[in-house]
């Protein structure tokens, strides 16, 4: 389909062989028709869809070794208890982490946050201090910090980007000094696509010794992520972008940092010992893991990363290079049309605008002829005010989508300037 | 291409490309702020309002075509209305987005109102139509600020168009 492709390493290779038609077949969801047209599904951003294998891994553990894990000494306890650690396993490996211990089991990157925002800013994080954020952070690795600064008479300051949506790192370097506590950085900007060289910022950060949280949620879906390459502090992954269900993500974070951090949520599993006078905590990962976790998910997010493991993760990014790149070429030919988000490096996100049109009624009209995007300010009020725009339409691609469905987004959008241009 | 059409009718895009009444109200007494936050809709509503009559109205603000046209028909609907029959309006309005009333069969006050009778087949767009209505009626209430996503699922509930 595509002669050459960028690839993953960021060497010039032949496209292998991506045979689209065949995963397509693994994701059940993808043969339907909505409003009488096939289903064009280009909102995996927002969420991706999930392939058999991990819905029948949810079904399987709820249908023969649904227990409450680290609790019965019974036997379904301990087959619930060995697959859900079976997954943090999986997690470790699939983002490289030293050890199991040091990934904790959230609801996604959200919760990721905010566990490192009440364990370590809350302990680490005084008066005066400083946290680094990003001008194109998704609410969730901004608000948080907001709330911590407004608690602690902190301030936020935020590395700014330039018109095509790329950080700048020269800035950035003047923002760190003495009082600087957290960098706070996207791997993958949700409403730009710009992939950002984390490895440049954690080495930049780390000369003054300030750690770095990552929000790897629109990574993981798209390219392998080493977090001890990057060596980053905390790296912070949803699940559901990455083809397992809703209620699975994982916390990554250096263990000793893990081990200085307060606990974050206090309950059962989280202790060691409980009296009325004082409560002391279990280790990692256990400290963080109040409650009944998501097993089920948790699960499922195993068996989407052994998913993973199956397909030539090279090939497929190739295949995604290939329609953002098409895409992009065809959107810009129509009249009207402004992409937002032109960074050079960039993940299969593609935000634009129609001069005249409000991206609701795009996103409406896309649905009437069977295309899932998503429009609005996709939690990144910021990056909007940057760009001047109230909001954009968004249309995200995985590596189960084809250019026939790039086709029929053109189409679509032709049909939005018919209808209300 | 029918349900589509019925939506953005040709009134409805006549009035998001010529909105009446937009802009500030200078004697304006009463005001709200509105908004979609997921969506990005973000209205203010001026009111002059004299012996509970609504004298005067104008919209200011950004959104999608719907909210905007909707805002745009509302002023014209609401002026010189008092406050009991606007109270009418706004109610027959909002169950005639819901598809709770069919306005070919029940008698009602809606008038050129019902060329927005097509969001009823558009349950998420619901909040779009009735944003500066809520925002008007806030500011006849005397509240500042509303939000049609915090008035709870009533607002979106429905079962999608088949």
């Amino acid at each position: 389909m595509f002669a050459t492709e960028k690839g993953i390493e960021g060497h010039e290779t032949a496209a292998r062989a991506w045979d689209v038609a065949r995963v397509r077949e693994d994701f059940p969801v993808l043969g339907q028709t909505v409003n009488g047209k096939p289903l064009v599904y280009l909102d995996n951003a927002a969420s991706a869809q999930v392939p058999h294998i991990v819905i029948e891994r949810g079904a399987r553990y709820l249908r023969e070794e649904h227990s409450n894990i680290h609790r019965g000494v019974h036997y379904l306890s301990q087959r619930a208890t060995s697959a859900f650690e079976g997954a943090r396993e999986k997690v470790r490996r699939f983002i490289n982490a030293r050890e199991a211990r040091e990934c904790i089991f959230v609801r996604g990157v959200t919760e990721g946050v905010n566990l490192v925002m009440h364990g370590y800013g809350r302990k680490f994080v005084g008066e005066g201090d400083e946290i680094v954020v990003s001008e194109m952070e998704h609410h969730s690795n901004l608000v948080p910090w907001q709330m911590l600064c407004e608690e602690k008479g902190a301030r936020l300051r935020v590395i700014p980007m330039n018109d095509r949506g790329e950080l700048i790192l020269d800035e950035f370097d003047a923002l760190l000094n003495e009082r600087t506590r957290l960098v706070c950085v996207g791997h993958v900007s949700n409403s730009l696509g710009t992939i950002n060289s984390v490895r440049e910022i954690t080495a930049r950060a780390h000369k003054l010794g300030v750690p770095v949280m990552v929000d790897g949620a629109q990574a993981t879906p798209h390219m392998p992520v080493d977090v001890q390459e990057l060596d980053c502090d905390f790296y912070a992954i949803s699940g559901h972008k990455m083809f397992a269900p809703t209620g699975s993500g994982i916390l990554y974070g250096k263990a000793e940092w893990l081990e200085k951090m307060n606990p974050f949520l206090g309950g059962g599993s989280m202790i060691r010992t409980v009296t009325f006078e004082r409560s002391t905590y279990a280790a990692i990962p256990d400290k963080f893991e109040a409650g009944t976790p998501a097993i089920a998910s948790a699960i499922g997010l195993g068996a989407a990363i052994d998913y993973l493991s199956t397909i030539d993760r090279a090939a497929a990014h190739a295949h995604e290079q290939g329609l953002l790149r098409y895409a992009t070429e065809k959107l810009s030919a129509v009249e009207g049309v402004r992409i937002i988000g032109t960074a050079r490096e960039k993940a299969s996100v593609l935000a634009f605008v129609i001069e005249g049109i409000h991206p609701h009624d795009i996103g409406t009209i896309l649905d009437h002829e069977g295309v899932a995007i998503r429009a609005g300010h996709h939690c990144a009020q910021p990056v909007m005010q940057h760009f001047n725009v109230p909001a954009t339409a968004r249309a995200s691609f995985a590596f189960y989508n084809t250019k026939e469905e790039v086709d029929i987004l053109i189409e679509a959008v032709g049909k939005v300037v018919e209808v209300l241009g | 291409m029918s349900s589509l059409l019925e939506l953005y009718n040709e009134q409805i895009r006549e009035h998001e490309k010529k909105p009446r009444n937009f802009g500030r109200l200078a004697t304006a007494n009463r005001s709200a702020e509105g908004h979609n936050t997921t969506c990005g809709d973000h209205f203010f509503v001026y009111l002059y309002v004299e012996e509970g009559v609504i004298k005067d109205i104008s919209f200011e603000g950004e959104g999608c075509a719907i909210a905007k046209a909707s805002a745009s028909m509302m002023t014209r609907s609401v002026k010189g209305k008092s406050r009991s029959e606007v109270e009418t309006i706004f109610n027959e309005f909002h169950r005639m987005v819901l598809g709770e009333l069919d306005t070919q069969v029940t008698p009602h006050h809606l008038g050129h109102l019902t060329v927005f009778s097509g969001v009823r087949k558009f349950p998420v767009r619901v909040k779009c139509a009735s944003l500066s209505w809520h925002t008007m009626h806030a500011a006849l209430e005397g509240e500042e600020t509303t939000s049609t996503e915090d008035l709870g699922p009533a607002l979106t509930a429905g079962e999608l168009p088949v």
